[in-house]
């Protein structure tokens, strides 16, 4: 790939690679290397399907471009699961049907992650106003409120 | 049978891929040697094409070619074929892949693009130079609908595509008859549909088969191979369609597109893989949308509220082309009477083209638009009469000691309409006593000491679903001992895998995740129909019971044959057929099949067929009648006009539930759609079709934060039409609910507030509204 030269960290790896100035990270994520967990949904900054997390803050990936990455730490849906074993909160999603089609899942489970790392006993409000930037099509929200609660929950009970 | 996993809140076998980031969505696919394509779109809502200059655009670094109409006409021409053809529709009214003369809404196709990446194909479309001589445009059904309006498509002599009618006995007669009789003209947004994933599709062509294949982001996969295949001229086996995971489809997807053709030529005519992502402007100018109508309509009653008759007529934009027919018109007059025993009814619907995108069913279809007029004007009864809603549903609903009952209107075919079961009154007892209704005035006196206006609102509905005429199933046991369910229903989240691996594992005795589900591969199913009108658990569920079964007889004839045991004396459980109280003596099902699977210069078994394996095909003849009763409390700012769906509760009857989980969040997301269409979604276009709400921070779809929870409480009537005693559920969610919200809306401002004939309503308007009547109560 040429373009800027970047040394970031994703999903807990060192990664050193380059990236065309003008492709947002959505793009770069998704066609640059090959994760395509992370969704673009609207490329205009509202749907929230492009959710991930930069340097532990939910940021949408479509208004961000690629070279902005440089020495941050990137987190994506991919990283979430440790190995083949779901993370509570992914399986929490499962457990309350949080999820039907799957395409605003990605956005919504990385703006949870980073509520629930801030705010680890959340409300149903506090959740409902985290989403609030994250559009779901399909489920109407409940089961994925209900699915934040419950792994508010799991992770708040183990060490 | 044992029922183990049907009825049981089974989480999905969907989910854990999705939930890792492993979705495989259609732009997740890369080929090698793959284009990436854009198209060059009309920029204005009517015209007459004079030149196209790609000549410089073609230049640029990374372009690869850049196609209109006339550079596919050595492998077809001409406009694509209709869906759903129609009778008084002699002419239909379809788009060419690429537009030919003449454009007819913002965002029709005009060029096709091709490039290295989509990014430098976009930059490439955009230096296409369009010389388009403007026509005059028409952006209102209304106006169009009049005498003297301009013209949408310059060739069609008029913009009234057709004129549709439904109806029953004789209506003036009854009307002669009632103590009352009222009109009102209603006015239903058109909005948009709004998959999360926008629409998208990848072509290529084997280069040694000559087979093109279309991976793409649809409900009718079927639909694409078929009607492809007869523009191409090519026989369907030379043509594989499938669908990917797709990211919602709600209706619009059910249709195929000219973009979906104009790739698949390009692919063809460069002889290298094509991908089409389409971005979220061009979901707004180039899917389909729905739901504007303008109604008017009498209603004939009596002093006690029985609604007795219905007539009015019906402008029904249109949008540009009819890709599908007549379809949606047809389905909003086949939604009446609803849940009322009407003794008359008479409809008129005007078809009415207009400059604007097309439309075609979103979920729902016209069903909303029925529930809409039917509850609103129950409401209007109950005003003028001055006594509960509650009382005019009572007495004007069917009953339950009517059931089976023949509505008065007929199917499609001309066969009678009748619905098969159900309590409408019951449900509505149901509803009133879970959202407590009885207790809500000294809860609107509570929200009144806060200054909120608290209103409630009800509405009912009755769906008709599992809409024939098939689809069908293949159930295979592998030599291994797994189970591979085959199907072309097409799936975009709605857990049909999870659904299907229910069925046949209960019919098999084996574990659910023994079952592997392939959906919507025309090259792994023979054929399919669409996933539309809430008919894939009823025709593709009652297949996958009905192969089962059959694959469930042959393993038991098998068994019975090598233990020398009678068939009675045989069940399914763990993966084998055993001996009923003698543990041990079994079969497995890998070793029936194993066998079966033959073995060379070895006859088998008992003179059985090869393949533990069977098809089915359920020919769905008749629809099947879910129905619901919703009840929803509204909170008002007054000062604002701010309107908060506070509580939301469904009763629904949709037979028995393969999965409540599944069903619920069916439901869930549907009535979340129709707060939607009541309060939020407009599409707003200017008087000369340009689109003006083409993003998300003007377009305003529900989100988290303004939604309530939704309680729900099933009623489980099986449906004696079909081997699995269900009902569809996708649509029924969204079918009351704006009439739910519109009944609490106007409820909340009190009796002498205006009557609300139109969704959405907006904060404006409400406060506007509440001016009025308080200016009223002092004069
Ligand atoms: S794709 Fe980034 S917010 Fe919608
Ligand atoms: S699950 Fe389909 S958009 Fe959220």
């Amino acid at each position: 790939m040429t373009g800027k030269h970047l040394t970031f960290t994703l999903n807990g790896e060192p990664r050193e690679t380059s990236a065309d100035p003008r492709t947002h990270l959505a793009d770069f994520l998704r066609y640059g290397l090959g994760l395509t967990g992370t969704h673009v949904g609207c490329e205009h900054g509202v749907c929230g399907a492009c959710t991930v997390i930069v340097d532990g803050v939910p940021v949408r990936s479509c208004l961000m471009l690629a070279v902005q990455i440089d020495c941050c730490t990137v987190e994506t849906v991919e990283g979430l699961a440790n190995g083949d074993e779901l993370s509570p909160l992914q399986q929490a999603f499962s457990t309350h049907h949080g999820l039907q089609c799957g395409f605003c899942t990605p956005g919504m489970l990385m703006t949870l992650e980073a509520l629930l790392r801030a705010t680890p006993s959340p409300t149903e409000h506090d959740i409902r106003m985290a989403i609030s930037g994250n559009i779901c099509r399909c489920t109407g929200y409940q089961g994925i409120v209900e699915a934040a609660l419950a792994a508010a929950a799991v992770r708040t009970s183990t060490p | 049978m044992s029922a183990r996993y049907f009825g049981a809140a089974v989480a999905r076998v969907e989910d854990p891929r999705l939930l890792a980031g492993r979705g495989r969505y259609v732009d997740d696919a890369v080929l090698p040697g793959m284009l990436h394509a854009a198209f060059v779109r009309a920029s204005m809502a009517h015209g007459r094409i004079r030149n196209i200059d790609a000549s410089d655009a073609k230049g640029m670094p990374g372009v690869v070619a850049i196609y209109t109409m006339a550079d596919f006409a050595g492998i077809a021409q001409g406009a694509m074929p209709p869906m759903a053809p129609h009778p008084l529709l002699p002419t239909p009214i379809t788009y060419h892949p690429l537009a030919v003369e003449e454009v007819c809404h913002v965002g029709e196709a005009i060029a096709i693009v091709l490039a290295d990446d989509r990014a430098t194909a976009e930059d490439a479309a955009a230096a296409v130079l369009l010389d388009i001589e403007e026509l005059p445009a028409v952006a209102d059904a209304v106006l169009a609908w009049k005498a003297g309006a301009p013209r949408v498509h310059s060739k069609r002599p008029s913009n009234i595509a057709a004129s549709l009618k439904a109806g029953f006995s004789d209506c003036d007669a009854v009307f002669a008859k009632a103590d009352h009789v009222l009109t009102e003209r209603f006015d239903i947004h058109r909005g948009g549909c709004h998959s999360m994933e926008c629409r998208g599709v990848v072509a290529s062509v084997d280069p040694h088969s000559g087979v093109l294949t279309l991976s793409t982001s649809s409900q009718s996969p079927y639909m694409v191979r078929r009607h492809l295949a007869t523009y191409l001229g090519r026989d369907e086996s030379e043509i594989r369609v499938m669908t990917p995971d797709v990211g919602g489809g709600f209706g619009p997807k059910a249709n195929v597109y000219p973009e979906e053709f104009a790739v698949a030529l390009a692919a063809i005519k460069t002889g290298r893989p094509v991908k089409w992502i389409e971005d979220r402007q061009e979901h707004f100018v180039a899917t389909t949308q729905q739901r504007g109508q303008v109604w008017t309509l009498d209603v004939a009653f009596d002093n006690d509220g029985r609604m007795r008759a219905i007539r009015g007529h019906c402008i029904h934009d249109n949008g540009a082309y009819a890709p599908y027919g007549l379809i949606l018109p047809a389905t909003a007059l086949a939604s009446f009477p609803g849940p009322y025993a009407l003794e008359a009814l008479d409809l008129t619907i005007d078809v009415v083209l207009t400059n604007l995108v097309p439309t075609s069913p979103v979920r729902g279809a016209c069903r909303p638009n029925a529930a809409f007029l039917l509850e609103r004007l129950a409401d209007r009864i109950a005003r003028h009469l001055g006594i509960d809603r509650q009382q005019v549903r009572r007495r004007s609903f069917v009953r339950a000691d009517q059931m089976p009952y023949s509505t008065g209107m007929k199917a499609r075919d001309g066969s009678p309409i009748s619905y098969d079961s159900g309590d409408y009154i019951a449900a509505l007892d149901l509803v009133l006593d879970k959202i407590g209704a009885a207790g809500f005035e000294a809860r609107r006196a509570a929200a009144a000491d806060r200054g909120k206006l608290l209103g409630l609102g009800i509405a009912s509905c009755v769906e008709d679903t599992g809409l024939g005429p098939f689809e069908g199933a293949s159930v295979r046991v592998t030599p291994a001992g797994k189970v591979v369910v085959s199907t072309g229903a097409s799936s975009q989240g709605q857990g049909h895998r999870t659904a299907f691996a229910q069925i046949a594992a209960d019919a098999l005795g084996v574990e659910l995740n023994d079952v592997m589900v392939e959906t919507a591969d025309t090259s792994r199913f023979p054929l399919g129909m669409s996933t539309i009108a809430s008919r894939i658990a009823v025709t593709a569920g009652s297949s996958v019971e009905l192969a089962a079964q059959k694959v469930r007889a042959k393993a038991i004839a098998f068994a019975s044959h090598k233990l020398e045991v009678g068939e009675q004396d045989l069940e399914l459980e763990g993966g084998a057929v055993r001996v009923k109280g003698v543990p041990g003596m079994n079969v497995s099902l890998s070793e029936i099949a194993r066998t079966l699977a033959g073995n060379v210069g070895i006859s088998l078994p008992g003179g059985m067929e090869p393949d533990l394996a069977a098809t089915a095909y359920f020919n769905s003849t008749a629809l099947t009648f879910a129905y619901g009763a919703n009840a929803c409390e509204v909170e008002i700012d007054p000062e604002t006009g701010d309107v908060r769906v506070v509580r939301y509760v469904v009763v629904h009857d949709c037979g028995k539930l393969i999965n409540p989980l599944i069903v619920d969040g069916q439901i869930r997301g549907g009535v979340v759609h129709g707060i939607g269409n009541a309060l939020f979604e407009r599409m707003i276009y200017d008087e000369a079709g340009q689109p003006l709400t083409t993003t998300y921070a003007d377009y305003f779809l529900p989100l988290a934060s303004e939604m309530p929870p939704i309680e729900i409480h099933h009623v489980e009537t099986p449906s004696p039409r079909n081997p699995i005693g269900v009902k569809g559920a996708g649509e029924g969610g969204t079918i009351p609910a704006a009439a739910c919200v519109i009944s609490a809306v106007e409820n909340a401002l009190g009796s002498n507030a205006p009557f609300i004939h139109l969704h959405p309503i907006s904060p404006q308007q409400v406060v506007k509204w509440l001016e009025r009547t308080a200016s009223a109560a002092k004069a």
